[in-house]
């Protein structure tokens, strides 16, 4: 189905499924640890062996030796695989480093060896009996002291410029200029990266733990050499991704590799302490905003400028991409500068660009207010935009910011905020209020599904989408339910198999609304099969309560699969919609925190998300998206960084117990508000998607309210008690 | 994780006794600590004595009017008992401080005073570390310590002390009772039982080759009001960046042990003498020599102004 007009109405729009907040259909499976997770398929396939991963101990260099004879000998080994062994191996499209390193070694705890064993104890055991040589190479491991030599980048958001943004900088009569900087940050997701491989002949089966199924099977394809049909990928369920398991990574490739070699089934996961440095971060910024505004609070010239690191190859953060469609002004600069550096590869992590770019642009906008003499609130408003600002005759299809701000602040109390920072205690603490806007853009996806119908009026729907905590899994059973006039009982969902039709994957949050299109356009064809059969006109065919209606006939659904049942299957694809209409979704984010006065730690004692983002599929499970952004928001202003060893190369913190994440003490009570909205330009479910909007804001309305409670402002993420302490007022 | 042979010890003599008969032996208890590191073959014992089934798990009163607190008691029931509450309340709050409540379930009284240092060059394998491979050298002196040691660090080691438990104790002036190989017992203050590293990181306390702790005795109590603060990243299951422990008398007389800046529970009983000064000047004398490095100077202030916040709490 091209969908090229927007959308009219259409079977989703009775809302009888879909729009309801329905419980998870996996939640039994996944409250009662049956839902089969990668590592445990133990059923999959019999005499599986485990493999462990020996992490390059350098940064940069070559390997000069490797004594492999130790471990070999070492109780239950199978076999050890290196590059050298591994056979010839091409690098996925997706893939900056090479997954397999040696003999040139690209970052530290990239993989240089797997050891197959019988157990998995044993495998680790032997693993450690690995003696690699190495001669290390000088590498790059500090953006600061790299980012002179950033150039712009060939990926990402190319410069832009829009009048004459250092004019009218220089003739503002209100002039703003401040760096930020955001932090290296781990994805940190629960279940770590595992797979199982098998190989049948020539073909490759890997149960595993992804979120775009088809990317993986493209790239684990094409790093091993395979036609793309003698691989296949299966992907049910993950514990967590973020961006994480966007791609290939080691152990898909090399369960691969040590099954090949040992001749059955070989099972491999990441341990966390490789996490960090095996896989892809966030990477960090160097982020320069400047402002000019009027004395009416009226921006007149922006500017924001990124410095990113990453290894050759690697694309830069594309931290300004918001900052040419949130506010009005009519003279603009916005780009990216790239540096090298030898860490391990930077790649997406929940809202990729926004997140970090917002965390900057956000306190910014806050500080801009405070010299303007104005309300965050109203200053905001004052410099909305309906279009977009480089073209003035690209609307935006929806753009509730300003319902999303003002509304926000009713719920939330906004008119008790202290105009005055440091001026609100309660005992030992200091309190204050913070907003930001959120914003992150909605990209809709082709994506693709097959729907089969039974005689008993049972519809299954097969497509490679994954469900990664998100509720995959219930949307696409409402969207089926609602399409063919059944109960959620009769719909059977299955996913993340590249076998099914390939759909949009996780990411991006573009999941929900491209997935649901996509089981929408094979539904349309279904019912159009189902008519056919039946005899029916299908344009006044009617799907209710599992029957067929059309005049006044009427069969059971079944009835028209018949014995060898009815099988549809279709792909959305999308016409210049995004191009005639900036389509993005909006948010006002406010937190209130609390500071000790003599100490510094900051706690939050209550967040409120007011969200306008297309219709909702499912306001639980969006909601629980919601919460699970904003309280990785608070870990990202608060807690999270990966700490650079700027000598040797890697992050140190390279563990749960030191690289901190927001527990349940940190958050105590959240609110989620949607405000309503069906956007017919997205898609024919009207719906964007949510997942990312609730962290893009939330870093910068923490750091804005830790300004309210203490009048200090912090640029430097995260905002630990130190940056705090020595600018405290005097303890007690 | 190399494999290692395992035994139930008997008694605790026993249990000292085989440490001592096997070299690269360890003793197991909760294992919260032991188990992962050793999966990290950090610590490679070749022998586990398990010590869990030891009679060692009673909290006694004792004749002096303290209490015996045996060295499997769990972290969640000494918190709990009746009487660490009412008399020694900074023990009981140092404990609920730390960890999880997962954790606490598991961990024991001397398995906790021999938690080993969360720095995390230790926790790596590929660095040099002289505390895991002594003569190795440090990674962390340069590198990343903003959770290391302010004060009693050396040129080999600037890790510190992660517990909770015992920096309370150190401020209870409790004592460690143990049996050696031998089969004789002797009484360790907490003073003396752990180490700063020197240029012997590696040795973390007192403890001799099989030596095994039985029990740790608090003298009987010394009234006043028990605080224990932990300053932290986050507000539960991290380690502390500064502890302070602290009794306040009504006359403002004071005990104050400070947890997160150390190789071992910093006290200085000579500095007290400055607390009913005040917070900056008792701070400056505990805190005297500190020898911070860039990440982790803040902590010399952070004890100063935790130190003023408990002794106004105190007050109130």
């Amino acid at each position: 189905m091209k969908f090229d007009t927007p959308a009219t109405t259409n079977p989703i729009d009775q809302l009888k499924v879909v729009g309801q907040p329905l419980d998870r259909v996996d939640g039994p499976l996944k409250t009662s640890g049956t839902a089969p997770y990668a590592y445990e398929r133990h059923d999959v396939v019999a005499n599986q062996a485990y493999g462990y991963v020996v992490g390059a101990a350098i940064a940069k260099g070559r390997i000069t030796g490797m004594a492999l004879d130790a471990a070999r000998a070492a109780p239950g080994v199978i076999t050890i695989v290196t590059a050298e062994t591994a056979g010839k191996l091409d690098k996925g499209k997706r893939n900056a480093a090479t997954l397999f390193g040696g003999p040139e070694v690209e970052h530290y705890h990239q993989a240089v060896a797997l050891v197959v064993a019988e157990s998995f104890e044993q495998a680790r055991a032997a693993a450690q009996l690995v003696q690699v040589d190495y001669a290390k190479a000088e590498g790059a491991y500090d953006l600061a002291a790299a980012k002179q030599a950033g150039v712009e980048p060939s990926e990402g958001s190319p410069d832009q410029k829009v009048g004459d943004f250092e004019a009218a900088f220089a003739a503002a009569p209100v002039q703003f200029d401040r760096t930020y900087t955001t932090p290296d940050q781990s994805h940190a997701m629960m279940e770590p990266h595992a797979s199982i491989a098998a190989w049948e002949g020539d073909k490759v089966t890997v149960w595993t733990s992804n979120q775009m199924v088809d990317w993986a099977t493209t790239d684990l394809a094409q790093t091993l050499g395979l036609p793309k049909e003698q691989v296949r990928i299966v992907s049910p369920y993950i514990g967590g991704g973020f961006g994480g398991k966007l791609f290939l990574r080691a152990d898909t490739l090399l369960a691969a590799l040590g099954a090949r070699a040992a001749k059955r089934p070989v099972k491999v996961a990441l341990t966390r302490p490789m996490m960090a440095n095996n896989t892809t971060h966030r990477p960090a910024t160097i982020q320069r905003i400047r402002f000019g505004a009027g004395r009416d609070g009226k921006l007149t010239a922006i500017a924001h400028e990124s410095w990113s690191g990453n290894l050759p190859g690697g694309e830069p953060e594309d931290a300004i991409q918001q900052s040419r469609l949130l506010y009005a002004g009519a003279n603009r600069l916005t780009g990216n500068r790239l540096a090298t550096l030898d860490l391990p590869e930077g790649n997406a992590m929940r809202a990729p660009g926004e997140t970090p770019g917002l965390m900057a642009l956000e306190i910014a906008m806050d500080e801009m207010a405070e010299q303007l003499g104005l309300d965050p609130i109203e200053f905001r408003v004052r410099n909305d935009t309906q279009v977009d600002p480089a073209n003035p005759d690209r609307p935006f299809s929806q753009r509730q910011l300003i319902e999303c701000l003002r509304q926000g602040a009713e719920r939330f109390g906004w008119d008790k905020r202290a105009t005055k920072p440091g001026s609100r205690r309660e005992g030992r603490w200091l309190v204050g209020i913070g907003v930001a806007a959120g914003f992150r853009n909605s990209m809709s996806m082709p994506s693709g599904a097959r729907v089969r119908l039974d005689a008993a009026g049972v519809v299954t729907v097969e497509t490679d989408m994954t469900d990664i905590g998100t509720g995959s899994y219930t949307i696409i059973a409402q969207t089926a339910a609602e399409m063919m006039g059944v109960g959620m009982d009769k719909v059977v969902v299955r996913l993340g198999d590249s076998s099914f039709p390939v759909s949009a994957g996780s990411g991006g949050q573009w999941g929900a609304n491209s997935s649901t299109a996509g089981v929408y356009a094979a539904c349309v064809k279904l019912r159009e099969a189902v008519a056919q059969k039946l005899g029916f006109n299908s344009a006044d065919t009617a799907f209710a309560d599992g029957q067929v209606r059309a005049g006044n006939r009427s069969a059971p659904l079944g009835q028209a699969a018949g014995e060898g049942g009815l099988v549809a299957e279709d792909t959305i694809e999308y016409g210049d919609l995004a191009k005639q209409y900036q389509q993005s979704t909006f948010a006002g984010h406010f937190v209130e925190v609390a500071v000790d006065a003599a100490t510094g730690e900051v706690r939050v004692r209550r967040m409120l998300a007011v969200c306008a983002a297309g219709r909702i599929l499912n306001p639980k499970s969006a909601r629980s998206q919601v919460i699970g952004a904003m309280t990785m928001g608070v870990g990202g202003a608060l807690m999270e960084e990966l700490a650079v060893d700027k000598r040797h190369g890697f992050f140190v913190n390279h563990d749960l117990a030191t690289y901190e994440v927001p527990v349940h003490a940190d958050i105590p009570h959240q609110e989620v508000v949607f405000l309503e909205e069906a956007d017919a330009t997205s898609s024919p479910m009207k719906a964007k998607g949510v997942g990312e909007l609730g962290l893009c804001g939330v870093g910068a309305a923490v750091a804005n309210a830790i300004h309210n409670a203490t009048g200090l402002r912090v640029r430097e993420y995260p905002i630990t008690l130190d940056k705090l302490l020595d600018r405290l007022p005097d303890a007690a | 994780m190399k494999p290692f042979t395992y035994e139930r010890a008997r008694s605790p003599a026993e249990a000292a006794a085989a440490a001592a008969r096997t070299p690269g032996a360890k003793f197991i208890a909760g294992g919260t600590n032991l188990l992962d590191l050793m999966k990290l073959q950090i610590e490679t014992p070749g022998h586990l004595i398990d010590v869990n089934g030891l009679a060692l798990d009673k909290i006694e009163a004792t004749a002096e009017g303290g209490l015996r607190i045996g060295a499997l008691v769990r972290n969640t029931d000494l918190a709990a008992d009746e009487r660490v509450r009412r008399d020694y309340g900074v023990l009981s709050r140092a404990l609920l401080a730390g960890a999880s409540g997962q954790l606490r379930n598991k961990a024991t009284t001397g398995g906790n005073l021999l938690q080993r240092t969360r720095c995390p060059y230790f926790y790596d394998t590929n660095q040099p570390c002289n505390k895991r491979q002594p003569g190795s050298g440090c990674a962390a002196i340069g590198g990343y310590s903003r959770q290391l040691a302010v004060i009693g660090s050396s040129e080999a080691c600037i890790a510190t002390h992660p517990g909770d438990m015992s920096i309370a104790m150190r401020a209870l002036d409790a004592v460690v009772e143990t049996v050696k190989p031998d089969g004789t017992a002797r009484a360790i203050p907490i003073a003396e039982f752990h180490r700063l590293p020197g240029d012997t990181p590696q040795i973390e306390t007192a403890l001799e080759q099989g030596e095994f702790i039985t029990a740790v005795v608090l003298p009987k109590p010394a009234g006043g009001t028990h605080i224990y603060r932990k300053v932290r990243d986050r507000a539960s299951y991290a380690y502390a960046l500064v502890s302070v422990a602290a009794i306040v008398q009504r006359d403002g007389t004071a005990r104050v042990a400070i947890g997160g800046v150390a190789h071992k529970p910093w006290r200085v009983e000579a500095a007290e003498a400055e607390i009913p000064r005040g917070a900056k000047a008792a701070a400056a004398a505990i805190m005297a020599g500190a020898r911070p490095t860039h990440d982790n100077a803040f902590k010399v202030t952070l004890v100063e102004r935790t130190l003023g916040a408990v002794l106004a709490e105190a007050r109130s």
